[in-house]
């Protein structure tokens, strides 16, 4: 034990110097912050380790909990800043004079700040926590390698804060959702061959001869999503003391490899690792085991063999090769069926309790959640047909698309998941005010709806306006009175934004209450239970 | 040019149906009969721990 | 095989998934690679000018791609408002690519030449002054912003590293030629690099290489090099 703690501290030591040096050396601004950052958080982490040296080691028996709980806060934590930077950008579009001028808080850097907030730090933080808690109660087993899941937990934060830092900064490689520089690249890779590792490791020393297919769709989650992203940030820095990098792919090819990269982190990030939410939860918090199993795996395979194809959808009609659009198009529309299949699975777990729905508002919230996986999935395959995204791509329909996805599927199974997790992991029976949860559930679900049908409404007549022509064979709109027309649509979109926003403010409410000033009423938390 | 032909030929032909292939296989292996009990067994995986967990 | 062993064996089943996924991947991206026959041969393609790179790195920067297409489809109503459809050429040295997904404002493939610096200036600093429906953001900051030239040559050598045709020349000239076109002065040696570039003092600043020259410099040559008297059609717009 002493050893290890020694060469840990001397890493932490090491990497503070070299972090510390690379802040001085620094050819710009950012890159300086980013390293001392850096430098702050090794020194960070050399003072825990430091203070805990010589002390006797901690309980090592039972399920590693702690992560699990401090990933829950967290994820409550983020959603509510990502959900909050999108009003802010959702209003500026609405009332352009909002914060603008200001070289940190224009729309093009607040943008990236809200998709990463919301699909990394609310979203990765959920899926790191869930998929946590899930691999150590479907193998029956502590998570493995020591304390790895706690550096996975605090890495990954510190690629959140870097990441978030760098947009505000102007630090972005310009590709969406990829827009994190090369620095913060490479640290994210550590942390997620860390993180795979520990999922990995937990599944090998498992006590259940059967791997539950929760942890496949996480497993694949996680090393597809490894593989995205290192080919997608292939890149050259200009000088390793500063943050500017080219991509090593130029034009057609970058576009193609960023929007494979693109649509499975919606296929991987956003859809199978949530699928691996869904799959444990929902059976849980119905008390039923899933409706089919078999279903479940046919589900894995065709969904992970299917999205892969799917990218070239958001390059129709652009200069990428016909074939490539036309082949992206065929596997979107095909993959409306597993999607279906995964959806119908996950709505019949219910089967013979659909009472639950009218006393249970979390199982609700997770229901709905699935409902409205079911519609962006179908949404989403019939926006790829070629006709139909000639009208729809570059408008706000897309925009609503996405977040009927966002908002309503991974947003609702997350929140529902934290409703489910929060109580049990604090020792007590159930969420503080299930009353309060249904106000939530109703809010957001009111705030997605209108959210998305001002975005349809104005999506469709963008794209109809700006291909209108008069008698004369003239265009009849300037590009100006389109974007004029957009307006009353965006106060509505930021309305239905805000009320979602409120529902997670009371879910924030409801949780700290659940969690803080009560004692704990159970009495076996992170107990492995005995083989049934 | 050649290279390029050939690969394009192989993505939407060779490397499509093999890959349909262990689609289909895999389906069928999963719903062959005398998998369900099996099944059934791994589906009640998240229900053997208590209902606090 | 059977499907059992891939439920009770972590790791095949971790090969298995990373292969599917993997194959898939491969054999639709790979062929791109060998595309030779995908970008088109065209006439007056050239680097981006060291101001010009400049002034992208700016709008990448900004994040203006979350608002602005590049990428004009061939379809009557957007090469009748936009100009001719894009071409692969025409982005081939473009690390990275800004194609945009979205069009909250108009797409920009074509934007050079077709306002004056000065409504640029005017519309980059306050949009709605020259556009009173507009929704962007102001970017009067630009002004204040210098241009860093030093050392500047490595932005062009790591580009040439990925496959841009940055001669040792242009590389060794890049802060020159930056002045250069910049302010419009001395810029024999400039023009011979870079044929038809335009150099001009583009912010009204003729002291100083701001970023307003870079972000101007770079919007009026967007979409002006390819030569489409000498290129042939192959698509009719819809």
């Amino acid at each position: 034990m002493g050893s290890g703690s020694l060469v840990q501290m001397g890493l932490w030591v090491l990497l503070a110097i070299i972090a510390i040096t690379m802040g001085a050396k620094a050819e710009d601004a950012p890159f300086a912050v980013h390293m001392f950052i850096f430098a702050g958080a090794a020194i960070l982490a050399l003072i825990f380790k430091a203070r805990s040296f010589g002390k006797p080691a901690a309980e090592t028996t039972g399920y590693l909990d702690g992560v699990v709980r401090w990933g829950a806060i967290i994820t409550v934590f983020w959603g509510v800043v990502g959900f909050l930077v999108g009003l802010v950008i959702a209003l500026q579009l609405a009332y352009p004079d909002l914060l603008t001028n200001i070289e940190w808080l224009n729309f093009g850097r607040l943008r990236p700040l809200h998709t990463s907030a919301v699909v990394f730090a609310f979203g990765g933080n959920a899926l790191i926590c869930t998929s946590f808690y899930v691999v150590q109660r479907t193998n029956r087993t502590r998570l493995a390698l020591g304390n790895l899941a706690w550096f996975v937990f605090w890495g990954y934060q510190l690629f959140i804060v870097l990441a978030a830092t760098g947009y505000l900064m102007g630090v972005t490689e310009g590709r969406e959702y990829a827009e994190p520089e090369w620095h913060v690249d490479l640290w994210l890779t550590v942390v997620w061959v860390a993180y795979f590792l520990v999922f990995f490791g937990t599944l090998l020393q498992r006590k259940e001869p059967h791997i539950y297919v929760a942890n496949w769709f996480y497993l694949s989650f996680i090393v597809t999503i490894a593989m995205l992203h290192i080919v997608n940030n292939l890149s050259i820095p200009v000088s390793f003391f500063g943050s500017k990098s080219y991509s090593v792919f130029s034009g057609v090819q970058d576009a193609l490899t960023q929007w494979w990269y693109g649509h499975n982190a919606v296929g991987f990030f956003l859809t199978a690792g949530f699928l691996g939410m869904m799959y444990y939860f929902i059976p849980k918090r119905a008390d039923r085991p899933v409706y089919s199993y078999r279903l479940s795996i046919v589900h894995f395979w065709s969904l992970i063999f299917l999205y892969i194809w799917a990218g070239p959808h958001h390059l129709h009609y652009t200069a990428l090769p016909d074939w490539a659009q036309t082949l992206g198009m065929v596997f979107s529309i095909m993959l409306w069926m597993p999607s279906w299949g995964g959806m119908i699975n996950g709505l019949m777990t219910l089967s013979g309790a659909w009472d639950k729905l009218r006393t249970d508002p979390v199982l609700r919230m997770m229901v709905i959640s699935v409902a409205f996986y079911g519609m962006s999935t179908f949404e989403g395959p019939m926006m790829s047909i070629k006709a139909v995204n000639s009208l729809s791509h570059y408008t706000d329909w897309t925009i609503g698309h996405v977040h009927s996805g966002a908002l309503g599927w991974v947003g609702m199974i997350s929140m529902g998941c934290m409703y489910h997790l929060i109580p049990r992991l604090w020792g007590q029976k159930e969420v503080y005010s299930l009353r309060l949860v249904s106000w939530h559930v109703w809010l957001s679900t009111l705030g997605i709806v209108v959210y998305a049908s001002a975005m349809w409404v104005s999506g469709i007549m963008q794209g109809l306006m700006w291909r209108e022509y008069d008698d004369q064979g003239f265009l009849v709109y300037s590009f100006a009175e389109t974007v004029a027309a957009m307006h009353p649509y965006y106060v509505i979109r930021a309305f239905g934004g805000a009320l979602f926003l409120v529902g997670a403010l009371i879910m924030v409410y409801n949780l700290y209450r659940t969690v803080w000033g009560r004692s704990p009423v159970t009495q076996n938390v992170g107990v492995i239970s005995a083989a049934a | 040019m050649e290279t390029y032909t050939l690969m394009r030929h192989f993505a939407d032909s060779w490397g499509l149906v093999a890959m349909f292939a262990f689609f289909v296989a895999t389906a069928v292996f999963v719903f062959r009969p005398g998998s369900k009990r099996h099944y059934d067994e791994a589906a009640r995986i998240p229900l053997k721990n208590g209902s606090e967990d | 095989m059977k499907h059992e062993l891939l439920e009770k064996n972590a790791t095949l089943l971790l090969i298995f998934s990373f292969l599917v996924v993997t194959i898939g991947g491969l054999v639709q991206i790979a062929p791109l690679f060998y595309l030779q026959n995908t970008i088109e041969k065209v006439e007056g393609m050239r680097p981006y000018t060291p101001l010009e790179l400049a002034g992208r790195n700016v709008y990448v920067r900004e994040g203006c791609y979350t608002c602005h297409s590049q990428m004009i489809r061939p379809f009557r109503d957007e090469v009748e408002r936009y100009g001719h459809y894009s071409l692969a050429a025409e982005s081939q040295y473009d690390h990275p690519f800004q194609w945009g997904s979205k069009r909250t404002g108009p797409d920009l493939a074509r934007v050079g030449n077709r306002y004056s610096d000065d409504w640029h200036r005017e519309h980059l600093a306050n949009p709605r002054n020259v556009v009173p429906e507009s929704v962007m953001p102001g970017y009067a900051y630009l002004y204040d912003n210098d241009v860093k030239l030093e050392g500047f040559g490595r932005h062009l050598k790591v580009n040439a590293m990925v496959g841009v045709p940055y001669s040792n020349e242009m590389i060794e000239n890049a802060e020159a030629d930056m002045k250069a076109q910049a302010t419009g002065e001395n810029t024999d040696g400039f023009m011979e690099r870079y044929p038809k570039a335009q150099a001009r003092d583009f912010d009204g600043n003729p002291a100083r290489v701001t970023e307003m020259d870079a972000m101007v410099a770079y919007l009026q040559m967007l979409g002006t090099l390819v030569d489409f008297s000498t290129f042939k059609t192959e698509l009719e717009p819809r």
